[in-house]
């Protein structure tokens, strides 16, 4: 566990200092404190802009850092450095994504904090962010280590995000899409966020979710096998 | 022990493509080797194999005793590596930097303030990494190799592309640390670095070895002509016989006080090169 707090620790202090990075984690509860404070529609479900950017903080913050962290570390050199340091496989991952993971529950709990809810209600949000941004992370970390170079990262994450964030606001506007896009985890945990205050989570939202995660497992397994951390 | 490293028949080839072709050397427990060739010769696969992070095709590689394929965390403790590419974390300050490998190495963080001191960087300790020189980076990189006390250190060009000074100030700490009885296994392409720094220099060339010895045996053995060269006074070069013959000439020459400089005509490492592979060093 040493090799994983000094992971984790080094790893907050590069994210701190890393504008592309934490821009990712900044973004989002800025713009959900902003815009939930600034624009009042007739109409507009409560929490609207809560729901929204939460579901797309999900589908994008995760995912584009671990894979953008992942694969600097392989083109620079450094995890190169940390496996000749005796660093083993899953202590790096573990170092690098619990680290990715709090920053992430942090930047949600900002926007949770903007939302209207009871104390019941925001521990159900925390819990689904949670979720969401695990299976961000593995699809994040099956894409780093996929990559040799941050520009090979970028050139796959960019359209894997694009379609993950924006699926769940796209799906509102469109029925083909939102029939599409339910096999997704984030439409999923857009929608789990939407009925949150039922507190009634459906076992389709959650099966799906738990679905993609498999997959995610499945991917991110097969990119450790065939490429490793070198 | 009185080997550090041994190999034997070494070999590794890569995409078909042979890239390390037999070879066999024995690097002595305290010693400083020297690994000496053109860029693409294969010097960074051999220390690639002899860390473990590749595994030879076919031959064998110890490493303290343990077989390279085999190499784990009790290895890897007493090993500390430099490679061409620093692998440091740029946005991080250069503490930071060997902090965070000192965690790593479970080697008390007092130690960081004292290599850093060491190595002269602990005025630039707040520095981020981006912002320093390549000299710089590369004391860092030394640093941060020396962090574990290692019992072998790998160097990968450690002063490639650097000033005369800076590359003085690591032959220092090189130096310093044969005289811990640390081994010493570096790559170079820089002859002086080699003959001035290495008790043993292997010469590689396309995957082989192509000479082994001693810096200055190399050079002797190699001295076909065998003579002296007198520089005198008026510029002109004369060759004499390096023979008891020769003697007169030398006295008058000494008596006229025309003499400038008298060396022998024992050729540079780099000509050794030359004359066995036909190629230079760069």
């Amino acid at each position: 566990m040493d090799m994983v707090a000094a992971i984790f620790k080094r790893q907050i202090k590069d994210t701190c200092k890393n504008k592309t990075i934490f821009i990712q984690f900044v973004m989002f509860p800025v713009l959900t404190l902003i815009m939930n404070k600034a624009v009042k529609i007739d109409g507009m479900p409560d929490n609207f802009f809560v729901n929204l950017f939460a579901t797309m903080y999900v589908g994008m913050a995760p995912l584009t850092s671990m894979a953008a962290v992942i694969a600097e570390e392989k083109e620079k050199n450094t995890l190169r450095v940390l496996r000749m340091s005796n660093v083993k496989p899953q202590e790096y991952l573990l170092g690098i994504g619990s680290s990715i993971w709090l920053v992430c529950m942090l930047g949600a709990a900002v926007i949770c904090a903007a939302g209207s809810y009871g104390l019941r209600e925001e521990l159900a949000f925390m819990a689904i962010m949670a979720v969401g941004n695990f299976a961000s992370l593995l699809l994040g970390a099956a894409i780093g280590i996929w990559s040799k170079t941050q520009m090979m990262a970028t050139s796959i994450t960019v359209p894997v995000m694009m379609v993950f964030a924006f699926l769940p606001m796209l799906s509102m506007f469109n029925a083909t899409i939102a029939k599409m896009g339910k096999i997704t985890y984030s439409v999923q945990i857009g929608s789990m966020l939407e009925r949150i205050d039922t507190l009634h989570l459906g076992p389709d939202n959650m099966g799906i979710v738990a679905a993609n995660v498999v997959v995610f497992t499945a991917l991110f397994l097969i990119a450790y096998r065939k490429c490793g951390l070198e | 022990m009185s080997h550090a490293i041994i190999t034997r028949k070494l070999s590794h080839s890569f995409a078909g493509k042979q890239v390390l072709n037999n070879i066999s050397f024995e690097v002595q427990t305290g010693e400083i080797f020297g690994l000496l060739g053109p860029s693409g010769a294969g010097k960074t696969t051999l220390i690639k194999l002899l860390t473990g992070q590749l595994r030879q095709t076919d031959g064998d590689a110890e490493l303290l005793g343990t077989d390279t394929r085999k190499l784990g965390a009790p290895e890897h403790r007493q090993i500390g590596t430099m490679m061409d590419n620093f692998g440091l974390y740029e946005r991080l300050s250069v503490y930071d930097n060997l902090l965070f490998y000192a965690d790593i190495c479970h080697v008390p963080r007092g130690r960081v303030t004292e290599i850093l001191k060491g190595i002269r960087l602990y005025e630039s300790r707040k520095t981020a990494v981006s912002k320093l020189s390549k000299g710089m980076k590369n004391r860092l990189s030394l640093a941060r190799a020396l962090m574990n006390d290692a019992k072998v250190l790998f160097l990968d060009e450690p002063t490639s592309g650097l000033d005369p000074a800076t590359t003085r100030e690591i032959h220092a700490i090189l130096a310093e640390q044969r005289q811990k009885g640390t081994t010493i296994f570096l790559t170079t392409h820089n002859m002086f670095e080699a003959e001035s720094l290495c008790d043993h220099v292997a010469l590689l060339n396309g995957g082989s070895i192509v000479e082994y010895g001693e810096p200055a045996a190399l050079c002797r053995k190699y001295n076909y002509l065998n003579k002296l060269r007198v520089t005198l006074k008026d510029g002109e070069v004369v060759l004499l016989e390096n023979g008891s013959d020769s003697a007169p000439q030398i006295k008058e020459y000494l008596e006229q006080e025309r003499i400038a400089a008298i060396h022998s005509t024992e050729p540079t490492l780099e000509t050794v090169f030359v004359e066995l592979t036909g190629r230079g060093l760069d």
